[in-house]
């Protein structure tokens, strides 16, 4: 190949001509086709984070509870007793996009792989989805694939889809958004690490043989979209949940005997970055022999092996000579097995094909010489054409319970039930709070314990104001664990945002992690892991800022969870927090006046930490009998959802009075979004002890109203059976979607 | 004591909680038993849990039924052991001819979790021995295909080994309690002697109230009264 065709092949594969002249200077010669794949793929925006990482680092990832942060399959952080959680989040957005059931399907079982190599055994999934207008066809077919994509591969291999979130925006018509959480339980002395260690030490792979498929698919990952990627359809990977489950099983059999040095799953670009990562930490070298990889077709080149993103392999360092021990674990579940190579001391990726070198690379000039950029910055004039919501211009509606039922019937607040009822959200028997509810409660079984998981972002407001609205994200994650009862321990997040290069993208994406780092010191919940997706956009409109964030928290006392459901007539309703004048980016605003404008809620870490404290102890002293905090939809989708028992529908009579206190207009009352607030209900005798609890925490506490009859009344604002606010958000889903 | 094996298919994935119900709630003896194993002497019950076994790639319990295993299986049913199949181990006996019927897609098309109720119809087995007719249990039900169905001529033939069938909470067998399309509401069916169970709702995730119900409990309490009485 001469030097032309060279540099046109490493553009192919997202090298600029800056990045290939690096190459040749460092490695003082010209790198051969293979070795341009596995740089291609290496320095790509998916694996190498260059457009993110230098603002990465201003994330915190540390606290005591940490024990493993960044830079591992997925974080680990410590829940007592020596038992430890294990989570990450991942995003599975452009395979989606291409091909929904496998492209969601193979998202599930990248992110499991990464929590049971760890050691963990998984327990539960989330997932966070956003689509386009629910009125297009094209969204309609996106839903349908992406949630049995979902649906069949974690059913499949028996991890319940416990939580998680769908919304709707037109910001994502060309680019759906799928972020997948995965969180395991292991014992602190039980964790794997990706270390390949021991000069001689065997290099196994385990799983599934390596096919064609998904070659290059980091490299897709790390583009945008035009009418032409459809035809990257033979870049997305296939999923075999059945398969993942014998690996699953095999590795956990394996983890228990002692020979195994480091293990990784063959994620993002395959072989060839477990290989390279795994040499990076221990900073060793690894000599493969390419022609001992299992593969299911023929006349497999070594880049196509080295590329592949086949899904369901792991990479294993054992310990010298107890190959025959950990071979008959694999043969017992039907899995391939084979020795392809060896630790070295060479501190080199060295790739034999037919006894020759095909690939020799140091690793360093892979990984830690991969380029990183400080790209330039510079605010949206959108930003500043954003103004404050003159209320005058807005028509106050005359019938609000009108207006209520289209918010609850908005297919972003109403019920979930035709996505969820897909997943098998219980198998594993330890869900005390499935999908519905604030927070997902996971009990861990043989303990008093329980995690709560909960994942949130709501981009209008991150588009809005990328650093309020990220803070935003993170506060109320930290509010739905606090309502179950959970202390918030940290945090993962899957950064979805458009093409860096272009200086406004990127200042979205520096204010989003700027707002990220504050509100996580403010709460405490460092960051152990996450991804980063850019380049989503299509025909050049990038998606809202979408910085997801899912938050794992403790419950100590399994029996104290708490859930948002009003219980018995006559408890006592209550506003923990303060109503402001704050419609801009509501849902309100956008159903029922058809606008995205203004500005998003302020938040206010302090006020924020209140409450958060507030709920907990009021959950630990067993003194509230529901919890509930109020985000999208405001105060009054929120009360009407702790109607909605799923037991038996319940009533409230709300007085409108202490509501009124600031002069707000009703519709402002009734769906402001004002942040830092929770409904929660009482006994009457437990209600001087809530109080005495919020005016130590500074919190700004109002009783409001009783749990009674079958109707949700707001004195002289709002008046509506709890049956037709149930029947609007229970069939607005299906509704808007699919009639 | 009773002893319990729960038959470990590659793919089974309702095997833990089947052995946890058993051994930890109702603190009873409880073995795996792995698909090539034949030996299942000194069982008094065998589970043949959920899951996905070999995928459900083909059929439904279509490979599973040809493992080793489940000819010894058959063996024990014909002695008269209580043998339980839940989800796919219910497609398992099936497929087997263990049970009579099939099973088709879940009229939704779609995969359906949720919690239902499940109308006892018969106590003539060990597993509904200590239960009352028509009392509901409520149950989760977890599946993709479980649309039970047989025709009608056959159905006349069965109606003594139909055990449960979907209801309301009220014990209404209404066509909105039906979860899947299951021809007459069928959630549970034995076979003629009873000793042999099959049904779809996972009465093993129903052991405890913290995760919403322990109505499934009753059910292995029965056949462990049952074998006790027995011996």
């Amino acid at each position: 190949m001469d030097e032309i065709n060279k540099r046109q092949f490493a553009k192919d594969h997202g090298l600029t001509d800056e990045e290939y002249k690096k190459i040749n200077y460092k490695l003082k010669r010209e790198p051969n086709f293979t070795e341009i794949g596995v740089l291609g793929a290496m320095w790509s925006e998916h694996c190498s984070y260059k457009s993110s990482k230098i603002h990465l680092k201003k994330l915190p990832t540390e606290g005591p509870q940490v024990i493993q942060g960044p830079g591992e399959n997925a974080g680990v952080v410590d829940i007592g007793d020596d038992d430890c959680v294990v989570f990450k989040m991942e995003s599975h957005n452009h395979p989606s996009f291409i091909e929904p059931y496998q492209g969601a399907a193979t998202g599930v079982g990248g992110i499991l792989r990464d929590i049971f190599t760890m050691g963990a055994r998984p327990v539960a999934l989330l997932d966070s989805l956003r689509f386009g207008n629910p009125k297009l066809p094209k969204t309609k077919f996106l839903v349908e694939g992406i949630v049995s994509g979902i649906a069949g591969y974690g059913n499949c291999i028996g991890i319940p889809t416990v939580g998680g979130e769908v919304y709707f925006d037109d910001c994502y018509n060309g680019n759906p958004l799928v972020n997948v959480f995965a969180l395991g339980i292991a014992k602190k002395d039980g964790i794997f690490k990706g270390y390949a260690e021991g000069i001689g030490n065997p290099v196994i792979y385990v799983g599934s043989k390596t096919g064609r498929d998904g070659i290059q698919g980091a490299i897709m990952a790390s583009d945008t979209f035009t009418e032409e990627s459809e035809q990257k359809r033979p870049a997305v990977q296939v999923g075999d949940p059945f398969t993942e489950k014998l690996l699953l099983e095999a590795c956990l059999e394996l983890f228990k005997t002692d020979i195994v040095v480091g293990i990784q799953d063959m994620g993002a670009a395959g072989l060839t970055s477990s290989s390279t990562e795994m040499a990076e930490r221990a900073e060793t070298g690894l000599e493969i022999d390419i022609d001992k990889v299992p593969r299911r077709e023929e006349n497999m080149n070594a880049y196509e092996i080295l590329l592949s993103e086949s899904q369901e392999r792991m990479l294993i360092v054992l310990k010298k000579g107890k190959e025959d021990e950990a071979n008959k674990i694999f043969k017992k579940w039907g899995l391939d097995f084979s020795v392809i190579g060896k630790v070295t001391n060479t501190k080199k990726l060295t790739i034999i094909e037919n006894g020759e070198t095909v690939c020799d690379l140091p690793i360093d000039l892979i990984t830690s010489d991969a380029p990183m950029y400080d790209r330039p910055f510079e605010k949206p004039a959108y930003i500043n054409e954003l103004k404050k919501i003159n209320l005058d211009e807005i028509p106050e509606p005359d019938d609000l319970n009108e207006s209520l039922l289209e918010v609850l019937a908005s297919p972003t607040i109403a019920n979930k039930k035709w996505v969820y009822e897909q997943y098998d959200y219980m198998v594993r028997t330890n869900t005390v709070t499935g999908p519905g509810s604030d927070a997902s409660v996971i009990r861990i079984k043989d303990t008093n314990k329980a995690v709560a998981i909960t994942s949130n972002c709501n981009s209008r407001y991150c588009y809005l104001n990328p650093r309020e609205g990220t803070k935003i994200a993170v506060c109320e994650n930290a509010r739905n664990l606090a309502c179950s009862g959970a202390v918030p321990l940290a945090i993962t997040d899957c950064l979805n945002f458009g093409n860096p290069e272009k200086p406004e993208i990127m200042w979205q994406l520096k204010e989003s992690i700027e707002g990220m780092a504050e509100a996580v010191n403010a709460l405490g919940t460092p960051v152990v892991s996450g991804n980063v997706s850019l380049y989503n956009e299509t025909e050049g409109t990038a998606i809202f800022p979408t910085p997801t964030i899912a938050m794992v928290g403790l419950i100590k006392d399994v029996n104290k969870t708490v859930n948002q459901w009003f219980k018995d007539d006559g408890d006592v309703i209550i506003l923990l927090g303060d109503t402001l004048n704050e419609i801009g980016g509501s849902e309100y605003l956008k159903v029922v006046h058809n606008k995205i404008d203004g500005l998003a809620p302020k938040i206010d870490l302090i006020k924020e930490k209140a409450l958060i404290d507030t709920l907990i102890e009021c959950a630990n002293e067993s003194i509230i009998k529901s919890a509930h905090d109020i985000s999208e939809g405001g105060l009054a989708a929120t009360i009407s959802e702790c109607c909605f028992n799923p037991n038996e529908l319940k009533g409230a009579l709300i007085n409108s009075e202490p509501l009124k206190e600031n002069g707000y207009r009703n519709d402002v009352l009734l769906f402001s979004e004002s942040q830092s607030r929770a409904i929660v209900t009482t006994d009457k005798e437990n209600i001087q002890k809530l109080k005495d609890i919020a005016a130590k925490n500074n919190l700004s506490i109002k009783l409001i109203g009783v749990v009674v009859g079958e109707k949700l009344v707001i004195e002289n604002i709002l008046d509506v059976s709890t049956k037709k606010a149930y029947d609007a958000w229970s069939n607005g889903f299906e509704n808007t979607l699919f009639n | 004591m009773a002893n319990f094996g729960v038959v470990l298919f590659p793919g089974s994935n309702c095997d833990h909680d089947c052995y946890y119900a058993i051994k930890k709630v109702l603190n009873q003896n409880c073995n795996f038993i792995w698909h090539e194993d034949t030996d299942l002497n000194g069982i008094d019950c065998i589970v043949i849990p959920g899951g996905f076994s070999y995928g459900d790639y083909l059929r439904t319990g279509a490979i599973a039924r040809f493992s080793p295993v489940m000819n010894s299986v058959a063996e024990m049913a014909e002695k008269g052991t209580p043998v339980i199949g839940i989800c796919n181990g219910f497609q398992i006996l099936v497929e087997s001819g263990l049970l009579p019927g099939s099973f088709l897609h879940n009229s939704s098309l779609k995969f359906v979790c949720k919690w239902i109720n499940a109308r006892v119809e018969n106590t003539n087995t060990p597993f509904t021995y200590n239960l009352t007719e028509n009392e509901t249990l409520k149950i989760p039900v977890a599946n993709g295909e479980g649309n039970f169905f047989i025709s009608d001529e056959n159905l006349k033939d069965i109606q003594s080994q139909v055990v449960f069938r979907y209801s309301d909470s009220n014990s209404n067998t209404t066509g909105n309690s039906n979860p899947n399309g299951s021809t007459d509401n069928i959630a549970g069916i034995s076979n003629q002697n009873g000793n042999v169970l099959g049904m779809m709702p996972h009465p093993e995730r129903s052991f405890e109230k913290i995760v919403g119900s322990d109505d499934g409990r009753k059910i292995f309490e029965s056949v462990i009264n049952w074998i006790e009485t027995k011996n």
